[in-house]
C-alpha cells in the first residue's frame, strides 16, 4: 500500500554520500538501495516520513521533515491557527499522539 | 494472578485519538513523578511476577531472569492491553534482563518497558541465552516512543551506562529494533558508550533469522507491514474514543430534533431522531471499521476519500432503500446522507493516524482539503434539517 503521491519532505543529496548502508539499514519503507557503492532512492513516494534515514545519516545527505503529528492535532492546530503539536507530556499537554 | 507492581504512579492522561504502530496504545503520559529507573529491575519487584523464573548474580548487581513462555495473566494482559482498558499501565520496570543462561558473550536486545512489546521479544527468544535491555520509554511501544525520542539516543546511553552493561558483556555490540532508528543516533550511541547498533528486524519473530543470516535483515524483514491482522488489531484504537464520544452526539442529535416551537418534546426528538443515531453508528462503523479492514480494497489513496465511499455505500441504503426515512422529506434524506458520508471519512482519516505508510505531508494536504468540505458538509445537513423543522412548522 503506498499512500498520496509527490508530498513526502525526503529530501537527498548524492554529492555527500559516502555509501555506508546506514539509510538502507534503517528504513522501514525500502526507499533506499544500494547501487555501485551510493544510495539510490528506488521509490520515493513510498516514504512515511519517519526520519530514521536523516537522523542516521552521518553525513548530512538526507533530510526529511519528520514531525511526528497525526490527523487530529493537524485539524486542531488548523483550527486554532497553530502549529499541529502532536506529541505528549511535557509541554503539549492534551493533544494525543503520533 | 501476579500483579506487577508499577514502579511510578502515572497521572494517565484521557488523551483520545491515538496513533501507533505495532502495539497501538494512547500515548500521552506525563512525565514521572518519581524517578526510580535507574535501579535495577530486581529491586522493584515486591512479589515475583510469573515471567521471572530467577536471579542471577552479576558483576553489576542482581539481574532477573525471565521465561519465554507467556502464562495465562500474559495472555489475558495482552488481550486487555489490545482493547485498551489499562494501555496506560501495562509496563515492566526498565533496566536489564536476561534470558537463558546469558554469559558474556551473549547478545543484547534493546526493547521497550511496554509490557506487551518486552513479552513478544522474550517469547520470540526462546532457547536463546541472551540480555534484554528495556529502555524507560514510559511504557510506549518502539515504534511510538522512537517518534517522540523516549526510545532514543539518550535513554539508550543512559541505561548501558546505568546497567554497566560494559561489565557484564565483553563485547561491544547491541540489537536495537529497527523502528527504533527514529530515535536511536547509532553513531552517537557508539561514540558515547563505545556499543555498536546493529538494527535488528522490525518484528521480533524475525530475530532468529537474523541472527542465522549473521546479524543481517533481509528486506523483507525490514519493511514494516500493514497487513489484514494488523488493521485489525489496531481498530479499537480508532473505535473506542468514537465510541466514547458517541453519548454526547446522540444527545445533540435528540435535542435538535426535539425542537419545537412549544420546547423540547421529547416524542418527536425520538420519532424524528433514531434514523439519525443509527446513521451516527453506521458512520462509525464505515469510518472506523470497514474503512481499516477493507483498506487495501478500497480504492483512491486518500483515507478522506476511501471514508466518503464507505460511508456512501452504507448511507444510500439505509436513507433511500429502508423504511427509516419513508415518511420524511427530501430534505431529511439529504441530511442523513451528508452526514454519515463526513463522519464516516473524517473517521478514516483519523486512521491515518494509525497505520505505517501514511507520513505527515500527505495528512496534511487531505486536511488541508477536506476540513472545509467537512465543516460545509455538517453545516449543510443542519440547514437541511432546519428547513425541514421550519416547513413542518409551517413557517416556509
Ligand atoms: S546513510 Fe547517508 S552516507 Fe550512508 S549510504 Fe545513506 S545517504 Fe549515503
Ligand atoms: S523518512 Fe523513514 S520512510 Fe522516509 S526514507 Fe527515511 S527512513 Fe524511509
Amino acid at each position: 500500500m503506498t499512500y498520496l503521491r509527490k508530498v513526502t519532505t525526503l529530501n537527498y543529496n548524492p554529492q555527500r554520500c559516502t555509501g555506508c548502508g546506514r539509510c538502507v539499514e534503517v528504513c522501514p519503507r525500502n526507499v533506499f538501495e544500494m547501487r555501485d557503492k551510493k544510495a539510490v532512492i528506488t521509490d520515493k513516494d513510498r516514504c512515511l516520513e519517519c526520519g530514521a534515514c536523516a537522523l542516521n545519516c552521518d553525513f548530512s545527505a538526507i533530510s526529511v521533515n519528520a514531525s511526528a503529528g497525526c490527523a487530529a492535532a493537524v485539524i486542531r492546530g488548523m483550527l486554532t491557527g497553530t502549529e499541529p503539536v502532536c506529541g505528549c507530556g511535557d509541554n503539549s499537554g492534551k493533544v494525543a499522539c503520533c | 494472578m501476579n500483579t506487577i507492581p508499577l514502579y511510578d504512579k502515572r497521572t494517565g492522561n484521557k488523551a483520545g485519538q491515538s496513533c501507533c504502530y505495532p502495539q497501538a496504545q494512547t500515548c500521552c503520559i506525563q512525565p514521572d513523578q518519581k524517578d526510580k529507573t535507574m535501579e535495577m529491575p530486581s529491586k522493584q519487584f515486591n512479589k515475583k511476577p510469573s515471567w521471572i523464573s530467577d536471579i542471577i548474580l552479576t558483576s553489576a548487581g542482581q539481574v532477573p531472569v525471565v521465561v519465554s513462555a507467556w502464562s495465562r495473566s500474559d495472555l489475558l494482559g495482552r488481550i486487555r492491553a489490545r482493547i485498551g482498558s489499562f494501555r496506560m499501565h501495562y509496563s515492566i520496570p526498565p533496566g536489564l534482563y536476561a534470558i537463558g543462561k546469558p554469559d558474556a558473550n551473549s547478545d543484547v536486545f534493546v526493547s521497550a518497558n511496554y509490557k506487551l512489546s518486552f513479552d513478544i521479544l522474550r517469547r520470540e527468544l526462546e532457547g536463546i541465552n541472551g540480555w534484554i535491555l528495556v529502555l524507560d520509554t514510559k511504557s510506549i511501544n518502539v515504534w511510538c516512543a522512537a517518534g517522540k525520542g523516549t526510545f532514543g539516543t539518550d535513554e539508550l546511553v543512559r541505561q548501558i551506562a546505568g546497567t554497566n552493561l560494559a561489565g557484564i558483556v565483553s563485547h561491544r555490540r547491541i540489537i536495537v529494533p529497527q523502528l527504533g532508528a527514529v530515535g536511536v543516533k547509532a553513531s552517537e550511541v557508539k561514540n558515547r558508550t563505545g556499543f555498536s547498533v546493529l538494527f535488528g528486524p522490525v518484528e521480533a519473530k524475525d530475530i532468529r533469522e537474523y541472527i542465522r543470516l549473521n546479524y543481517k535483515a533481509s528486506v523483507k524483514m525490514r519493511m514494516a507491514d500493514f497487513s489484514l491482522m494488523k488493521r485489525i488489531e489496531l481498530i479499537p484504537v480508532e473505535l473506542n474514543p468514537a465510541l466514547k464520544k458517541y453519548p454526547f452526539a446522540a444527545i445533540i442529535i435528540l435535542l435538535l430534533f426535539g425542537l419545537e416551537p412549544s420546547g423540547i418534546i421529547f416524542r418527536t426528538s425520538w420519532i424524528e431522531g433514531w434514523p439519525f443515531l443509527l446513521l451516527a453508528l453506521a458512520g462509525i462503523f464505515t469510518g472506523a471499521f470497514a474503512t481499516p479492514v477493507l483498506l487495501s480494497v478500497i480504492p483512491f489513496r486518500s483515507f478522506a476519500l476511501k471514508g466518503t465511499i464507505t460511508g456512501l455505500i452504507a448511507g444510500i441504503p439505509l436513507v433511500y432503500f429502508t423504511s427509516m426515512f419513508s415518511n420524511d422529506s427530501g430534505m431529511l434524506k439529504a441530511a442523513g446522507i451528508v452526514f454519515i458520508t463526513v463522519l464516516s471519512s473524517y473517521l478514516a482519516l483519523q486512521f491515518t493516524g494509525a497505520t505505517t505508510f501514511t507520513g505527515i505531508s500527505g495528512v496534511k494536504k487531505e486536511i488541508k482539503f477536506a476540513l472545509p468540505l467537512f465543516i460545509a458538509g455538517l453545516t449543510a445537513s443542519l440547514i437541511f434539517i432546519i428547513i425541514h423543522k421550519l416547513n413542518i412548522w409551517g413557517v416556509i
